[in-house]
C-alpha cells in the first residue's frame, strides 16, 4: 500500500508514470475543478471511494480498469454465483471458481494482480445495504443488466441530494454514477449528476417494458418457436405441476418445458423449438460478448477517472454504442424532467401536525404518484418505522401512533426517506422516494415554495 | 451438456456454431504486448480463439505494472511476451498461448514469411521505444544501478554506436516497418489490425484487400415481403382469402400481409396501377385499410396500418446490391472466390428468372393470424425462395463448369445462405496504409478543416493529424512530445509547428489547428492509460472477431477514439 502512494520516480521507476503525466499537467481542455499536482493521484488514492454495482461482464471490466487508473478503496456488491456461461467474458473468473460468489472471487484476482488496491466484496442483494453504507463511496460505478437494479440504485444515489433554499442542487450531496449496459454489439455508457444531469428515472423511456405475447396467441394460435415455448412455460407447467413453482436454473424443468414446446411445435407445424432457443426464451437470455463490455467498461472508468480528478472534459451524457455495423457512436445530451419524483427536491407532503406514522405511511400508499406500499420511514438516518427485519419491526412499531411532527423533533419542515414497493409493469419492485414534508400551521412554512411540489 | 457449448452459450446467440468454428480455426499474431495488444488479446482469448502468438522483445518494467493488468509484481524484469501469453492462457485453456521474445521490426524485416501462417495480425504501438529513450536520457545515472535498465541502456546505446539510431532515425523504422508489415498480409492475404492508444486518444484501422461478408446481420432490414410485387401464388393465396367474410374470428385471424396485397391491389387498380406514393396517398391508403375493420380489437388490422409503409418499398435491387453486380470482380475465372462466383450467378438470376428482383429471402415476422393461415403463408414464401435458391443453383454451377472448376466444388449449403442473404451482401475493400499516409482522401477532414466559418474543429479528426504529427515529432526529435516535464514548453510549438506541417502537406492550408488540442496532446507525453487501451483494445477485438467470423460488416475507414467527450469518429481516408 505504502509503495503504491509514493508520487516519486526514483530509479527504480514509477508504476503511476503514464497516469501521473494526465494528473500533473495542466491542460486546457479539462474539468472546472482540474488541480493539477504531483498530489492529486495520492488525494484519489488516499480519499476517492468507489462502489462498483455488479461483478459481471461489466463488473469485472469496471474492476480492473478502476484499478489500473489509479483508484485504490474499491468495494463491489453482488448477490450472484459464478456459471459456466460466464466465462466467455467475465475473464476474472476460472472454470474452478464455478458456484463461487463473483464478487469475492473477482475482487481478490484484481487485488492479487494491482499491488495497493484495496477491494471490499459484498456478497448479497443492493437491497440488503441501508442508506448508510451507499452514502460512504463519492462515485458509484453500475455494472448491472436490470432496469430495476439501476432503478433503485439510481433513487439510492438520489436520496443524498440535498437542495437549497433556491432549489438548487448543493454539491456536496451530489452522488456521481456511471452506468453501463449492454447487448451483443450494442451498449450505453452514460453519466449521472444527480441534480444536474439526468437521472436514471429520468429518462426511463429509454428502456421501455420487454413486450410479452398474449396469453391467446400462446393458448390458441401459436405461430412460432417462442410462442409454443412459453406456452409450455407459462400455461402447461401450471396445468400438469399444479402448485410446484418453476425454476428455470433447474435442468430437468427446463427440458420438460423443451420437450412440450417441441411436441407442440410438431403439432402445429412450427419449425426452430431447441434447448437452446428454449433456454434463451424463459430466462430472456441476453447475448453478451468480451469486447463490448471491455468498450463499455472503459469509457465509463474514463468518466469516473474525470470526475475524481477533474483531469479532462466530461461526457456530456449519454453515449450510445453500436458495433453491428461498422461502428457507430453517439453522444446525446438528455436533460433533466423537471418534475423527477427521484431526483428532483422530493414530492411535497403537507401534513397536519396531527399525522400519525400510521397514516402517514397510509397517505403514502394512497398518494397518485407515489402509491409506495409497505413504505419504511427514516429520517435524518433515524429509523421511525422499519418493515423488516422483525427484531427492527418490533422495536419501531411504538412509533406507528406517535404524530409524525414529534418523531421529527418538531421541526415545520424537512426530507423524509420512505422505502417500499411500487408496481410497475404488472411487477412489485422496490422502490425509495425522497418526500419533502411540511407540517401545516407551524412557523417558518411560508417560505417553502409550495407552488413546486413536484 | 457439453461444457464448451454452455461456456461460449451467450456468444453463440450472436455468431452461431459457424461463427465459432471460424473462430477456433483463426491463429492470431499480436506484435507488441503494452496494455492495448494485451487487451485486444484477452477478449480474442475469451472468445476461444484457436491459437495467439505473442511477439514483444522487451523486458517487463515497473512502469508496465501501472497499465497493463496482464502483468503483476513477479514479472518485472521477465520478458513481457511471456508473462503476457502466461497470463492470457490462464483465462481459456481451450487457446494455444505461444510467445516469441524477439522484437515485431526485427521479424518484419528479416522473416517476413514468418507472417503467413496466421490468419489475422494485430500491429500495436512499440512501448518500448519511448522507453528507450526516456532511460537513455536519464541513462547517466540509472546506468550502474538497475540491473534490467543497465542492460537495456547498454543495448540501446549499442544500436546508437553502430549509427542505426542517428542516421536513420529509430521512429521512422517504426512507421517503416508498419508499411512493410502492411505488403507483407496483403501478399499473402494476412488480415491486419492496427491499433494504438495515445493519452486520450487511440486510433484502429483494418487493412487488407478485401473482405467479403455474406451474413452481414444489419439491425434493422426491411422484411422481403413483396407486397407491391406478388408472385403468382402469393397472388393466388390472397385472392382465396376473403376480407369481407362476416365471420369476426375468421376476420380478425387473416395476416396482414394478405390484408395489404389485396387493399393494394384495390388500390393500384383504381389509380392507374401506381401505389400511394405522396403523403396525402400514404394517409389514404391508411383510411383504406381501417375501414375494412369489422372490430375495434383487430390486431391485424392494426399491425397492416404499421406496416402499410412497406406497400410503397422500392422494387428491384438496392443501390449498393447495384453496385457489387456491377463491380469488376464478377468477371469471374478460375481465380475468383466462391463469394464472387455467386455474385456471378446473383447477376444472371436477377437479370433473367428474377425479373429485376434478388431470390427472395423467405422468412416472414410474426403477424396476428390463425396458425394455419400463417403456417400456410409461410410454406408458400419459403417455395419461392427455394425455386429461387434452385435457379441461382444451376448458375452457380454453369458458372463453375466455365472457368473450369468443378461444378460441386461450393456446397448447396453455402448458396442457399448466400441465397437467404442476397440482398445484404457487403464488400469491404481497404487501401495500403501507404497509400493513405501519403495521399489520403480527406472528404470529411477537408469538409471541417477549410471551412472559414468552421472555427470549431471536431476533436475526432484534431486527433487524427496531431496522431501523424507526434510521429513526425518523433522522427524529428528522437521522442515524443512532452515526455519531459521541462521540455513541456518547447514541445507545444513544436507540435503545433508539426501537425501544421502535415496540414499543409493535404493541402489544408487555409485551417489553424485547436490550440488547446494541440497543449492537451503534449500533456499526454506519449502515455497509455489503461481505461483508453481496454476502449481501443475492445474495438480491435471486436473488428477481429468480424473479420474472423465473416459475420457482420467490419468499419471501413480509420476509427479515433476521442476520451475527451467520447465523441468518438470513423475517418474515411
Amino acid at each position: 500500500m505504502a509503495g503504491s502512494l509514493t508520487t516519486s520516480s526514483g530509479d527504480g521507476g514509477n508504476r503511476w508514470r503514464d497516469l501521473d503525466r494526465l494528473l500533473t499537467r495542466p491542460g486546457n481542455i479539462v474539468g472546472p475543478t482540474f488541480d493539477p499536482s504531483p498530489e492529486l493521484r495520492s488525494e484519489l488514492q488516499q480519499y476517492v471511494r468507489v462502489l462498483v454495482v455488479g461483478a459481471g461482464g461489466l463488473g469485472c471490466e469496471l474492476l480492473k480498469d478502476l484499478a489500473l487508473s489509479g483508484f485504490v478503496n474499491l468495494e463491489v456488491i453482488d448477490m450472484d454465483r459464478i456459471e459456466v456461461s460466464n466465462l466467455n467474458r467475465q475473464f476474472l473468473f476460472r472454470l474452478q471458481d464455478v458456484g463461487k460468489p463473483k464478487a469475492e472471487v473477482a475482487a481478490k484476482r484484481v487485488m492479487e494482480r494491482v499491488k495497493g488496491v484495496n477491494i471490499v466484496p459484498h456478497f448479497c442483494r443492493i437491497e440488503d445495504k441501508d442508506l448508510d453504507f451507499y452514502n460512504k463511496f463519492n462515485i458509484i460505478a453500475l455494472g448491472l443488466d436490470s432496469v430495476e437494479a439501476r432503478s433503485y440504485i439510481n433513487a439510492v444515489a438520489c436520496t443524498f441530494l440535498e437542495y437549497n433554499s433556491e432549489d438548487k442542487p448543493d454539491e456536496d450531496s451530489m452522488k456521481p454514477m456511471v452506468d453501463g449496459g449492454t447487448e451483443g454489439f450494442k451498449g450505453h455508457a452514460r453519466v449521472i449528476m444527480p441534480g444536474v444531469t439526468p437521472c436514471f428515472e429520468c429518462t426511463i423511456w429509454l428502456f421501455p417494458p420487454q413486450v410479452k405475447f398474449p396469453l391467446c396467441t400462446l393458448a390458441e394460435t401459436p405461430r412460432t418457436a417462442a410462442h409454443c415455448i412459453e406456452y409450455a412455460h407459462l400455461i402447461k407447467w401450471d396445468e400438469v405441476h399444479g402448485g410446484k413453482p418453476f425454476d428455470a436454473d433447474d435442468p430437468e424443468h427446463m427440458q420438460w418445458v423443451y420437450s412440450e414446446a417441441a411436441k407442440r411445435a410438431e403439432l402445429f407445424g412450427i419449425p426452430g423449438v431447441t434447448y437452446s432457443f428454449t433456454q434463451g426464451v424463459v430466462k430472456n437470455i441476453i447475448p453478451a460478448i468480451a469486447s463490448t463490455n471491455a468498450i463499455i467498461s472503459a469509457a465509463c472508468t474514463l468518466e469516473a477517472l474525470k470526475i475524481a480528478s477533474g483531469c479532462s472534459k466530461t461526457m456530456t451524457n449519454y453515449l450510445t454504442y453500436n458495433g453491428l455495423e461498422g461502428l457507430h457512436t453517439k453522444v446525446t445530451e438528455f436533460v433533466r424532467d423537471k418534475d423527477c419524483l427521484v431526483c428532483g427536491p422530493g414530492t411535497l407532503l403537507e401534513l397536519d401536525p396531527s399525522t400519525t406514522l400510521q397514516k402517514f405511511i397510509e397517505l403514502v400508499g394512497d398518494h397518485p404518484k407515489l402509491q409506495l406500499s409497505k413504505a419504511s420511514v427514516t429520517h435524518r438516518g433515524k429509523n421511525l418505522y422499519m418493515q423488516a427485519p422483525p427484531v427492527l419491526e418490533e422495536m419501531t412499531r411504538s412509533n406507528l401512533n406517535l404524530p409524525l411532527y414529534e418523531l421529527m423533533d418538531k421541526v415545520p419542515k424537512d426530507v423524509v426517506h420512505v422505502a417500499g414497493t411500487v408496481n410497475k409493469d404488472d411487477k412489485k419492485t422496490s422502490a425509495l422516494r425522497k418526500l419533502r414534508v411540511v407540517f401545516k400551521g407551524i412557523d417558518g412554512v411560508t417560505d417553502m415554495d409550495t407552488a413546486n411540489g413536484a | 451438456m457439453a461444457e464448451p457449448k454452455t461456456k461460449y452459450d451467450r456468444q453463440l446467440r450472436i455468431w452461431g456454431d459457424q461463427g465459432q468454428a471460424a473462430l477456433e480455426k483463426a491463429s492470431i499474431c499480436l506484435l507488441n504486448c503494452g496494455p492495448t495488444g494485451s487487451e485486444t488479446l484477452k477478449n480474442l482469448v475469451l472468445g476461444g480463439v484457436g491459437s495467439i502468438t505473442v511477439i514483444d522483445g522487451s523486458r517487463v518494467e515497473i512502469e508496465d505494472l501501472g497499465n497493463n493488468f496482464m502483468l503483476d509484481e513477479s514479472s518485472v524484469g521477465q520478458s513481457k511476451a511471456k508473462c503476457v501469453c502466461a497470463f492470457l492462457q490462464e483465462l481459456n485453456d481451450a487457446v494455444k498461448a505461444k510467445f516469441v521474445e524477439e522484437s515485431p521490426e526485427a521479424l518484419i524485416e528479416t522473416n517476413p514469411s514468418f507472417f503467413s501462417q496466421f490468419t489475422l495480425v494485430v500491429a500495436t504501438q512499440a512501448q518500448y521505444v519511448l522507453s528507450m529513450i526516456e532511460n537513455m536520457q536519464k541513462g547517466a545515472r540509472s546506468y550502474d544501478k538497475g540491473k534490467i535498465l543497465t542492460l537495456r541502456v547498454v543495448s540501446f546505446l549499442l544500436d546508437l554506436h553502430q549509427g542505426s539510431f542517428e542516421s536513420m532515425g529509430r521512429f521512422e523504422l517504426v512507421e517503416a516497418s508498419l508499411l512493410r508489415l502492411d505488403r507483407i498480409c496483403r501478399q499473402a492475404n494476412i488480415m491486419l489490425i492496427c491499433a494504438r492508444s495515445y493519452g486520450l486518444t487511440g486510433l484502429v484501422r483494418i487493412s487488407l484487400k478485401e473482405h467479403t461478408v455474406v451474413e452481414s446481420k444489419p439491425d434493422h432490414f426491411l422484411d422481403d415481403l413483396r407486397l407491391n410485387n406478388p408472385w403468382p401464388e402469393l397472388k393466388r393465396f390472397a385472392e382465396s382469402i376473403d376480407l369481407n367474410t362476416t365471420d369476426p374470428v375468421v376476420h380478425k385471424h387473416i395476416p396482414y400481409v394478405v390484408v395489404l396485397v389485396k387493399i393494394a391491389d384495390d388500390w393500384a387498380q383504381a389509380h392507374s396501377g401506381r401505389f400511394p406514393s405522396s403523403r396525402e396517398e400514404k394517409r389514404a391508403f391508411k383510411e383504406l385499410i381501417k375501414s375494412k375493420m369489422i372490430a375495434l380489437d383487430e390486431d391485424n388490422y392494426k399491425e397492416a396500418v404499421e406496416a402499410s409503409f412497406k406497400i410503397s418499398a422500392p422494387q428491384g435491387i438496392s443501390s449498393s446490391l447495384h453496385q457489387i453486380i456491377n463491380d469488376h470482380s464478377v468477371e469471374v475465372d478460375s481465380t475468383s472466390s466462391d463469394f464472387w462466383v455467386m455474385v456471378g450467378a446473383l447477376k444472371e438470376f436477377i437479370a433473367n428468372e428474377g425479373n429485376g428482383e434478388a431470390p427472395l429471402e423467405g422468412s416472414i415476422p410474426d403477424m396476428t393470424s390463425s396458425t394455419e393461415c400463417y403456417v400456410n403463408l409461410q410454406k408458400i414464401y419459403q417455395a419461392k425462395a427455394e425455386a429461387d435458391f434452385l435457379a441461382v443453383e444451376q448458375r452457380v454451377r454453369s458458372i463453375l463448369k466455365r472457368i473450369g472448376r468443378e461444378p460441386n466444388s461450393i456446397s448447396k449449403a453455402s448458396i442457399k445462405n448466400f441465397c437467404r442473404n442476397a440482398r445484404k451482401i457487403t464488400v469491404c475493400r481497404y487501401r495500403p496504409i501507404e497509400e493513405e499516409f501519403n495521399s489520403p482522401s480527406l472528404p470529411e477532414m477537408q469538409k471541417y478543416l477549410n471551412d472559414e466559418d468552421c472555427r470549431w474543429l471536431p476533436i475526432a479528426i484534431g486527433f487524427y493529424i496531431l496522431l501523424r504529427a507526434v510521429d513526425r515529432f518523433a522522427a524529428n526529435y528522437n521522442r515524443f512530445p512532452g515526455i519531459f516535464d521541462g521540455e513541456l514548453d518547447e514541445d507545444i510549438p513544436r507540435l503545433k509547428a508539426t501537425a501544421q506541417a502535415i496540414l499543409n502537406d493535404l493541402g489544408c492550408n487555409g485551417s489553424t489547428l485547436m490550440e488547446d488540442l494541440t497543449n492537451d496532446m503534449c500533456r499526454y507525453g506519449g502515455a497509455e492509460l489503461h481505461a483508453v487501451a481496454a476502449f481501443v483494445g475492445g474495438v480491435a477485438s471486436q473488428e477481429a472477431i468480424k473479420l474472423i467470423t465473416k459475420q457482420f460488416v467490419p468499419m471501413t475507414g480509420t476509427f479515433i477514439f476521442n476520451g475527451i467527450d467520447q465523441k468518438s469518429q470513423l475517418l474515411i481516408l
